[in-house]
């Protein structure tokens, strides 16, 4: 599959993901750590994608939505930001919220993670 | 320092800031001496009212994309309203420490 296709396909089929260096355990960027920290704490299961593993993916999500750093965070198939977006959502409770509304959409059994 | 300025003077050329601060955090990660490829970007601006924060970083991303797609590896960006700026007292959160993970 196209990688672009790949890219699309995980976007779209989880509430709530996360392009990030590392894992949420062992994040290897101090921009992706607190991005993913900031979802675990909306509490809603998240799906992640570790780029410093999949080159691929790593050279092509950048213009997938033509945003050029990561991580990259989209919630309900839309590309809400990278890290300092997040933080902001997350401070102001926007997180949280987009968060929930999307997890409402998927129920959990049906959910990748 | 030559980055870093040519990413100040193109957003003063394009949001005509109310401030603006552009620091080189290149310091605080694992690259050379004398690096500029970390920076964080305080812009605050009248363009950015009734604009989602995504739109904002979209707009400042293009007006560096030369810079993004060359040396510069990392842009923390807070951008505001100059509204949004005088009811915050005029701070932001510190950027993250590295964690060691590389750009490949």
């Amino acid at each position: 599959m196209d990688v672009l296709d790949r890219i699309k396909e995980q976007v779209e089929n989880n509430p709530v993901i996360i392009y990030m260096k590392g894992t949420p355990q062992f994040p290897q960027c101090g921009f992706s750590s607190r991005a993913a920290a900031a979802l675990q704490d909306c509490g809603a299961k998240f799906a992640y994608v570790n780029v410093l593993a999949d080159p691929e993916i790593f050279e092509n999500l950048p213009r997938f939505a033509d945003w050029p750093t990561f991580p990259q965070v989209y919630v309900d198939g839309e590309l809400i930001g990278g890290c300092d977006i997040t933080l902001e959502m997350h401070s102001s409770g926007d997180l949280h919220k987009a968060v929930a509304e999307a997890a409402k959409k998927w129920p959990a059994e049906e959910s990748e993670g | 320092m030559q980055i870093q300025q040519n990413i100040r003077q193109k957003l003063e050329q394009t949001f005509t800031p109310l401030h603006i601060e552009v620091e080189n955090e290149s310091h605080m990660h694992n690259v050379p001496e004398g690096s500029e490829s970390h920076f964080r970007v305080l812009l605050v601006s009248t363009q950015f009212e009734g604009k989602p924060l995504v739109q904002r970083h979209r707009a400042v991303n293009s007006t560096l994309s030369e810079e993004l797609k060359g040396q510069v590896h990392a842009l923390a960006l807070h951008t505001m309203t100059p509204e949004e700026w005088f009811a915050k007292g005029g701070s932001v959160p510190e950027s993250p420490p590295c964690l060691g993970g590389g750009k490949s």
